[in-house]
């Protein structure tokens, strides 16, 4: 099975060419027009964009800030294609256009695109960014575990039963011990059981992992169901209530004025995932186990032959990623809604693998991904509620039309690690 | 026997040659071949999943937890409880999908057989789909979209254009065919052209046929005149799929046509020789381009095919058994088609009954549940149970001590 998750194209062109790659100019050139004439040009001059930077509920109120529409749009939009000129002209250098650029790109185009669309109106930054790094936890926690899993030569499609096993077991323990802490700790737990059976299945079996991912997912998603439908639905106010995570402000951080409350005013969880993608960063990257994870996932064979155990690896790599994904289930449940609803994580397991591949199978990466995504969730459901000219559908389409856009745009070509999916048998 | 749900090894060798020890004899060998042949692990498998699924059952019983409260006094109570509630559960499902013994007359009582056999229509044509992707090595997780986006284009032939019966029907099922097609289709040519991985794209996808489904559904080409509801107008009564066996039951001839569909797709992946390619690719994409075949081209036409497989699903769900579009057209047909394939081993007749056995589970499933009150999920549970047991054959034999067939004693590789 050569052809499980791997992002090697199946392009019959050789590897290495001469030509100037013009992909990501040229996608940037076609969207600065775009930006230019729809939003610069398509705007009525005399309008503004309003954006309150506080919360309601703050008590120290910031101004809020009113940009001229046009004017505003069409600066953003010339500086997009300055930068779509700079990237041709280094593609004609055969140079790479650096990722800082293309960030800044997009932060711009977002921006005079956001700008654009509420002309005339007002919509509060705080609550858009807070509410793209909420909806971004529990992929971002996804997206960890299957880093954890694929850099050792695991595809763990299963990350979506894991948030869902998560976030049943955190609303029930936390129901029933009425401890918000004590269900924390139970999410990552019932991850860790659906874990084993991926690691049992993939790696003692050796089953095709997407197979047995795909399977999973079905597992879970029956189990809390049925779980949900027979035992906690006729008893929900003692199994299904459970308390919620209280934020926590951190003191001096949470002053800072409009990233403060929203980055540093928050529950454990998110928190957590701040320590994670460090942690998990430097693990992976500067250790030692991290290096020999990354050789078992790319070269078992190697990894064997200098010692290192590569289905011990594997096992143990899939219990600490599956429990990773887990413990993010948690936020569906004591982390922000509160009781459990069956297929409650719906989908998200899915962007989170995603978000894994767009992050080129790095914590950095799998985070800025899912916070992208989370943001453009976010957006979409902010325009709704001011009204717009396109139908609410097709705003919908967004964070999904903007992943299949990044994966065929900018990571088509990246690789993940070699042998992931990939079953080793010593022999 | 690692492999055995992977498409590369689609041509298993039919059976394990008899064992060479001359001390065994005619009768003992043939022991040995039955009880490590494939089928006999199919069967466990099932009898584990039952098994577990029953043990679940027993335990969220009211009556069963009753009982274990004075377990330790009388520890048979429990058990009786839980036998009746198992029993109880079972025997419904069995009612609900093959045969309803309870009924008054044989007419009614063979109605459930029909349920499930018109369940299964769309499932095994969705399934077919996705096996033929699998088989080329490609995972088309975006059924989903190909089946909502082959619905919605049937839907809309089938209202709006006004041609004589049959030919009516014939044209509403290739536009699904050809909407499944094109959906499909976006994920292979990405796939092809920049390496984007189908998984992910599909997945997306889906997501992008449920928005575009949800606007189809407030547009005025849709929607019943006068009404707010998110529905469609009917598919006039000539594009509609004509009934099986009369007005009683409720199978059309979609499910001649998903027999048509496992007939094609054995001869398109066995005998013909695009087939043959898509094969070469799953099998080895270098090798094919050594051989001079066109991996992007062909990654292109298995989505093309597969996704059209996907759309025809779609079609049939709304010709013959809604006929109208709604949101939950596609219920979970795109996805429970994965797990069908996996069941039948991505081979045509494999899936055939694969997708009886999931149109049975989930037609016994709602039987069960407005009769015991057994929530229908449990079958999720049990399926995904039958397909992991049979995907590890030897976790079965494990389980029950059997002996490994000589294909495995040799090693086989994955």
């Amino acid at each position: 099975m050569s052809t499980v998750i791997e992002d090697r194209p199946v392009a019959d062109a050789p590897v290495m060419s001469a030509r100037p790659a013009l992909r990501v100019p040229i996608t940037l050139g076609v969207l600065g027009v775009i930006a230019l004439l729809a939003f610069g040009l398509g705007s009525d001059s005399g309008m503004d964009s309003t954006f309150n930077l506080s919360f309601r509920t703050d008590v120290v109120q910031l101004p809020d800030l009113v940009v001229p529409t046009k004017g505003t749009c069409l600066v953003l939009s010339l500086l997009c294609l300055g930068i779509a000129a700079y990237s041709y002209f280094l593609a004609t250098r055969l140079r790479k256009t650096p990722m800082w650029l293309t960030a800044l790109y997009g932060v711009a185009w977002v921006f005079a695109f956001l700008v654009w669309a509420i002309e005339g109106k007002s919509t509060s930054l705080v609550d858009l960014l807070q509410g793209s790094l909420l909806l971004a936890v529990p992929i971002a926690f996804g997206a960890f575990g299957g880093v954890f899993c694929e850099r050792s030569g695991v595809v763990n499609i299963a990350i979506e039963g894991q948030l869902l096993a998560g976030a049943f077991a955190a609303a029930v323990v936390a129901s029933v011990t009425d401890s918000v802490y004590l269900g924390l700790l139970a999410a990552p737990v019932a991850g860790w059981l659906l874990g084993l059976l991926l690691a049992l299945f993939t790696v003692k079996y050796a089953v095709n992992q997407i197979i047995v991912g795909v399977v999973l997912n079905v597992l879970a998603v029956g189990l809390t169901s049925f779980l949900f439908a027979a035992v906690l639905k006729p008893n929900a106010e003692t199994l299904n209530t459970p308390p919620l995570l209280q934020p926590i402000a951190i003191p001096v951080l949470s002053k800072i004025p409009v990233l403060g409350p929203v980055l540093f005013r928050q529950t454990i969880i998110v928190y957590a995932m701040y320590v994670m993608v460090v942690v998990l960063t430097l693990a992976l990257f500067r250790t030692r186990w991290g290096l020999r994870v990354r050789a078992v996932g790319e070269h078992p064979e190697a990894a064997d032959t200098v010692g290192i155990q590569v289905n011990r690896t594997r096992w143990r790599n899939v219990m600490w990623g599956s429990a990773t994904a887990g413990f993010g289930g948690a936020f569906f449940t004591v982390g922000y809604i509160g009781a459990f609803g069956p297929e409650m994580s719906g989908g998200k397991g899915y962007i989170a693998l995603a978000a894994m591949i767009l992050g080129r199978w790095t914590p950095i990466g799998s985070l800025g991904a899912a916070l992208l995504f989370g943001f453009a969730t976010k957006l979409v459901s902010a325009l709704s509620v001011l009204g717009t000219p396109v139908p609410s559908q097709f705003l919908q389409m967004l964070p999904y039309l903007l992943t299949i856009f990044a994966v065929a745009g900018f990571v088509g070509r990246v690789r993940g690690p070699a042998a992931a999916g990939v079953p080793y048998l010593k022999g | 026997m690692t492999d055995e749900l992977v498409p590369d090894q689609a041509d298993a060798p039919p059976a394990a040659p008899p064992p060479k020890d001359p001390t065994e004899d005619a009768a003992a060998s043939w022991l040995r071949r039955v009880s490590s042949s494939g089928s006999t692990v199919t069967v466990l498998a099932f009898v584990l999943a039952l098994v577990i699924g029953g043990i679940l059952i027993a335990v969220v019983n009211p009556a069963v937890t009753a009982a274990a409260h004075y377990f330790f006094a009388a520890p048979l109570d429990t058990f009786e409880a839980a036998w009746t509630a198992v029993s109880e559960a079972y025997s419904a499902l069995f009612r609900g999908a093959v045969f309803d013994y309870q009924a008054d007359t044989f007419a009614k009582a063979i109605r459930p057989l029909t349920e499930t056999m018109t369940v299964a229509t769309p499932l095994i044509i969705a399934a077919l789909g996705v096996a033929v992707a699998f088989r080329a090595g490609l995972f088309n997780i975006g059924g989903q979209g190909q089946v909502i986006m082959g619905a919605s284009l049937s839907a809309y032939i089938g209202f709006t254009w006004h041609l004589p019966a049959g030919i009516a029907c014939v044209v509403a099922l290739l536009g699904g065919l050809f909407a499944g097609a094109v959906w499909g289709g976006i994920a292979g040519v990405l796939k092809a052209r920049t390496g984007a991985h189908e998984v992910i794209v599909t997945i997306m996808l889906n997501y992008v046929a449920i928005s575009f489904l949800a606007y189809f559904l407030t547009t005025e080409a849709f929607r019943v005149p006068g009404s707010a509801e998110p529905k469609s107008r009917t598919v006039r009564p000539e594009a509609q799929l004509p009934l099986l066996f009369g007005s009683q039951y409720r199978v059309t001839w979609g499910f001649v046509i998903a027999i048509l569909a496992a007939v094609f797709v054995w001869w398109l992946m066995s005998r013909s020789r695009i087939g043959f390619q898509y094969r070469a690719v799953g099998f080895n994409p270098n090798a094919s381009r050594t051989a001079g075949f066109s991996v992007q081209r062909i990654t292109v036409y298995v989505m093309l095919t597969s996704g059209a497989l996907a759309g025809l699903a779609g079609a049939v769900q709304l010709l013959g058994t809604s006929k109208y579009l709604t949101d939950g057209i596609a219920g979970t047909i795109g996805f429970d088609a994965i797990t069908v394939a996996l069941l039948g081993r991505s081979k045509p007749l494999g899936i055939f009954f694969a997708g009886i056995l999931y149109g049975g589970l989930s037609a016994g499933g709602r039987f069960m549940e407005a009769v015991t009150g057994t929530p229908i999920s449990i079958v999720l549970v049990l399926q995904a149970l039958v397909v992991l047991f049979i995907a590890a054959p030897s976790l079965v034999r494990t389980i029950f001590r059997l002996p490994a067939p000589d294909a495995e004693l040799k090693g086989a590789t994955a």
